[in-house]
């Protein structure tokens, strides 16, 4: 379990790591190492080049803009995690962070590091869906964004090109009085999600849900949107919501088998989990909108 | 021969330092990063040593070419098979232990020579400069291997037809053998009350956080071979290296350093450890290998698969009148380990309870997996498994409580020694020497507070959770010999040496010799050397397993310091001129009782008894303060306890948490309460892991699923509830300290208790677990096919 022959690279400034990726092939972004480093150790990324993230400065950032939160790829999940401004803001991401990995791999973890990998069961895809994050690209070529809706590409894969790098994903914060919810079901306690599932709801100043958005992780490639689920919501009290048909709706949604889950199985879990996450998104919801 | 069962005298305990909780002597060095692992020993001008390995479950390995990778800058050779047979005495390297029931005893080659069993197994040695660069290696090997159909399952593979898992073994059933007594038929046919269950039983692997390693050295102006090993078995792996190199015993030294966690695949000598030295041999040159953990998932030998079908037979008032059934055992390509693991769950289903008739047949079927050998337990989980699972069907069956048809079934106390109607793998009866079952389950409902469990169900129950509480009772032979050793020397330093064949993975071998040492000499246990895992420190040894160095080390370094305590009075008695009876051992010193200033060091009489050139030694005494002791344990001494667990269940999403756990635990007389202590927390621990979260998962093509933590899920700390544990001591009479083996024990009953917490708190469903492990997405499936 040693690494493959790869050349190092520590590019110094942002100019610097977009001319290299130009002019390098096969190469991968060093972001925190919590995937890519495991998976080159197992030989089962053996990139030529290896070009080190953590040297470029002003990647890093965690600022309001207006009402998004832009939070800079290299940004660790630890500081994000305790940012007072995400807390308070974006308090669905702050909640979802407590979830990734453990502490240690926090601490060195990245935002955009999680982004591009795409485990499929990793929770922060699940929050950028229910969010409608917006993902900034940067190469020589130019700066491009696109919504994380279109941003994958398969099993562990995006759209992200050759030459680019992935610099900031901004989320639209939801306005103040909000309410959220996550939860997931895992193999073994703090570990991986087989299904995780966030909520956010949004009440009218009458009290009904005027604002739904429903994600669920771990079914297939990417996280997904449980639309029809949320449309059921939609101007009901809190009272007489349909939750239970909303679940039922996100248990329909299609998931893939693999060797611990059947994909009925988690069908079933995004049921539950759509209905504790809605009830506690509803529940920490206020009507002052 | 068979072991006799022989009662000894059971010895006053020795005082004032047996029975207490005194610190680990292992801990400083270990603390402060300053222990010696294989990976910490570094010697000049060293390779680095991997091996290319099987991709595939089965094939018949047609060539391989080496050249390519030899000419890699950094590597210095690939050895394969016929390159290293011409260093060997042999073709195999002869593991096998003696058994009626085996029919084919296939034993491993140093590296594959023409045909591959396992994913996993080695298939060439590459020796370079770095791991990395033998690794960069592995894609310049040309191999050519033909395909062959994998056995995976074994009910596949004792099928008619079945495709050979190894072309030199005309089927796949490599042993076939019966547990009996009595008449189960006869039971059956007069049975008030019957269970038929089926158990499809998965026990994980030993996952030691140091992986095993191997530094090998030979010195050609010696002709001296230097292993340093992490194994279990150190004069084991010297008497292989001596069988299958041609050297001598002088010239063979294997050292154990510190090892990093044993729990039963170190036991076993693994091809690597002859194919390391071997090539040291032939290099001339320092080799190491480590293990990584890709290599640990697929090359060291693990617990797998259990299939069992089996009935239970009762009267009208829940007494057990017969058990019969049958066993398939996945025991995987080679057989390094006899029928150890099945045999090990066929005795230890009986546990503490009067079984009249009894007859299990196990069949042993190869697979194109790793070998399966014992981990902790060693198989003795699943028999005990079987039989609680057996007795809480039956309590439904019956209405009875289930403690009450345990407590109906126990064998009393009066009835010790009780003799069961097996007899033991190496032949002996097997008798239950001492302990008191029934006292043992009352104690450990009353710690886990059984009786008002009600009440916390009903009112967890109103808050929409799901509490259950399950109970296990089992017993472990432990102690097994025939014999370990150990040597107490003290030279004119006065330095108090002792020396052992045991060996030493974490358990606290170490501080529980010097304890018993310091005990009968009078001194501080912190200035006793104690050196375990050389061979070159002790002419004989076994090593660790079977929950038995407590029991056979330390009764052996007990009697050896005792006959070193007689040797200081009687030469201080007729050096001072006073009664032996007037001598007191303090301090490292003799003194006269009530005159402590009067004496003599340990050091003085050990010099006087090193000898001066041309000088007599004081009258009537023998050269050297020493002693040595080869203890043999007449027969097993059986360990006992009680298990209760209290788990939470989400119903929704088949998610288990455990939120209590009760042990008692009786191992005799308790030499460090506190290294018991954690013999048995970590042995629930490893048990829960079993239950609830340890898979290796293969394809049907034989492939490993599952070769990082992040797939094959080791309990954490998140999920382990706390872990009460009480202690009996019953002594034995078996050896003179009246001590019994707790390495294992704590691991035996926690699958059974945690699977009938589990059952117990979705009971309104009717659930009934035949699964290990119990994952949320099988409760799923069963809760679903229940619903």
């Amino acid at each position: 379990m040693k690494p493959a022959p790869f050349r190092y690279h520590a590019p110094r400034s942002r100019a610097d790591l977009l001319a290299l990726l130009a002019e390098l092939d096969d190469s991968r972004l060093l972001a925190g190492g919590q995937s890519l480093v495991p998976l080159l150790n197992l030989r089962l990324a053996g990139p030529a080049n290896l070009i080190d993230l953590n040297t470029v400065p002003g990647l890093d950032g965690i600022e309001m803009h207006g009402d998004t939160l832009r939070i800079g790829a290299m940004a660790r999940q630890r500081t994000a995690e305790h940012s007072s401004l995400i807390k308070m803001r974006c308090p669905l991401l702050a909640e979802a962070l407590g979830h990734v990995g453990h502490q240690q791999t926090r601490n060195r973890g990245t935002i955009g590091g999680s982004i591009a990998h795409m485990d499929p069961t990793a929770e922060l895809p699940v929050v950028a869906s229910v969010m409608d994050a917006t993902l900034w690209l940067d190469s020589t070529r130019g700066t491009r964004s696109l919504p994380f809706a279109d941003w994958s590409a398969g099993y562990l894969a995006t759209q992200i090109a050759p030459d680019e790098v992935l610099t900031r994903i901004e989320f639209p914060c939801w306005p103040a009085g909000h309410g959220w919810g996550f939860a997931e079901v895992t193999r073994r306690g703090g570990g991986f999600a087989m299904v995780a599932a966030a909520a956010l709801v949004l009440r009218d100043a009458a009290g009904a849900i005027a604002r739904a958005a429903i994600a669920i992780g771990g079914l297939g490639a990417t996280a997904v949107r449980g639309t029809a689920a949320e449309a059921l919501l939609i101007g009901h009290a809190p009272g007489d919501a349909p939750i239970s048909d909303a679940a039922a709706s996100a248990a329909s949604l299609p998931a893939e088998s693999d060797i611990y889950a059947p994909s009925d199985y988690k069908q079933h879990l995004a049921g539950v989990l759509t209905e504790r996450t809605l009830l506690q998104a509803i529940q920490r919801s206020g009507t002052h909108v | 021969m068979a072991f006799e069962y022989a009662p000894v005298p059971l010895m006053n305990t020795p005082a004032p330092l047996f029975g207490q909780s005194i610190r680990r002597l292992e801990d400083d060095a270990l603390l402060r990063g300053k222990g010696r692992y294989i990976a910490d020993i570094a010697l000049p001008g060293m390779l680095h040593a991997t091996f290319l390995r099987s991709a595939v479950a089965h094939g018949r390995l047609l060539s391989i070419d080496v050249s390519a990778a030899e000419a890699l800058p950094g590597v210095h050779r690939v050895f394969t098979y016929a390159d290293l047979r011409p260093s060997l005495t042999c073709d195999r390297i002869p593991l096998a232990m003696p058994s009626g029931a085996i029919r084919f005893d296939v034993d491993p080659y140093v590296l594959a020579k023409d045909e591959v069993c396992h994913v996993g197994e080695p298939i060439a040695l590459v020796i370079a400069d770095s791991r990395a660069i033998a690794e960069d290696a592995f894609g310049l090997i040309g191999v050519e291997i033909e395909s062959l159909p994998a056995i995976v399952d074994p009910r596949l593979g004792l099928a008619d037809g079945a495709p050979q898992a190894r072309l030199d073994c005309k089927d796949n059933l490599v042993a076939r053998m019966t547990a009996q007594y009595g008449d189960a038929d006869h039971a059956f046919a007069h049975a008030a009350h019957v269970v038929d269950a089926q158990f499809h039983l998965h026990k994980g692997g030993g996952h030691s956080i140091e992986t095993r390693g191997v530094v090998a050295r030979f010195d050609a102006e010696e002709r001296l071979l230097t292993l340093w090993d992490s194994t279990q078995m150190p004069h084991q792996a010297k008497r292989m290296l001596v069988k299958t190199l041609g050297l001598d015993e002088s010239q063979i030294r294997v050292i154990a350093p510190d090892v990093g966690g044993g729990f039963g695949p170190k036991f076993v000598f693994h091809p690597e450890e002859l194919a390391i030295a071997a090539a040291a041999m032939l290099m001339r040159a320092p080799i190491r290998w480590i293990e990584d953990r890709l290599e640990n998932f697929t090359a060291t030998t693990q617990e797998r698969d259990q299939y069992w079908q089996i009935s239970a037979a009762a009267d009208a008032d829940g007494r057990l009148l017969g058990i019969r059934g049958r066993l398939i055992h996945d025991h995987g390509a080679y057989t390094p380990y006899g029928v150890a693991l099945p045999y090990n769950s066929a005795t230890n289903l009986l546990g503490p309870y009067v079984l009249p008739n009894y007859r299990l047949d196990i069949s042993l079927c190869l697979t194109n997996l790793i070998p399966a050998t014992p981990t902790r337990g060693a198989g003795r989980p699943q028999g005990t498994f079987v039989m609680e699972r057996l007795l809480d069907r039956l309590a439904r069956k019956t209405g009875l409580d289930r403690a009450e048809i345990r407590r109906r079934n126990l064998i009393s106390p009066d009835q010790m020694p009780y003799r069961t109607g097996l007899t033991t793998r190496d032949g002996g009866a097997m008798i239950y020497d001492s302990g008191d079952y029934v006292e043992s389950q009352r104690r450990a409902l009353n710690f886990a507070q059984w009786d008002d469990f009600e009440t916390r169900r009903q009112a967890a129950r109103k808050e929409g959770r799901y509490l259950g509480i399950g109970l296990a009772n089992y017993v472990e032979g432990s102690g097994r010999g025939p014999f370990e050793s150990a040597s107490v020397r003290i030279g004119p330093s006065g330095k108090i040496v002792v020396t052992t064949g045991a060996a030493a993975q974490g358990q606290g071998t170490v501080t529980m010799l010097a304890q018993l040492v310091a005990d009968v000499l009078g001194v501080r246990p912190e200035t006793i050397n104690v050196i375990a895992g050389d061979t070159a420190a002790s002419p004989l040894g076994l090593g660790a397993f079977a929950s038995r160095q407590a029991v056979t080390a330390g009764n052996a370094a007990h009697r050896a310091a005792s006959i070193v305590r007689e040797k200081i009075l009687q030469v201080a008695s007729s050096w001072m001129e006073v009664s032996a009876e007037d001598l007191e051992l303090a301090d490292g010193r003799v003194r006269i009782k009530g005159a402590p200033q009067m004496g003599r060091t340990f050091a003085e009489i050990a010099g006087a008894l090193d000898g001066m050139p041309g000088y007599a030694l004081p009258a009537g005494t023998s050269p050297g303060l020493a002693a040595a002791n080869d203890y043999q344990p007449s027969a097993l001494t059986y360990c006992n306890g009680t298990h209760v667990a209290e788990a939470e269940v989400d119903p929704a999403t088949g998610v288990v948490r455990l939120t209590r756990y009760t042990v008692v635990h009786d191992c005799g007389r308790l030499i460090n309460p506190m290294l018991v202590d954690g013999q048995v927390i970590g042995g629930v621990v490893h048990g829960i892991g079993s239950t609830l979260y340890e898979m290796m998962i293969f394809g049907e093509d034989g492939q490993p699923q599952t070769g990082t933590y992040a797939d094959y899920l080791l309990p954490t700390a998140d999920v382990v509830p706390r872990i009460a544990v009480h202690h009996m001591e019953s002594p034995t009479n078996l050896n003179p300290l009246g001590i019994k083996g707790a390495g294992e024990s704590g691991t035996i009953a926690a699958s059974a208790a945690v699977t009938a917490a589990v059952e117990d708190a979705l009971r309104e469903f009717g659930v009934e677990i035949g699964e290990l492990p119990i994952t949320p997405s099988r409760l799923f499936a069963l809760l679903k096919a229940a619903r």
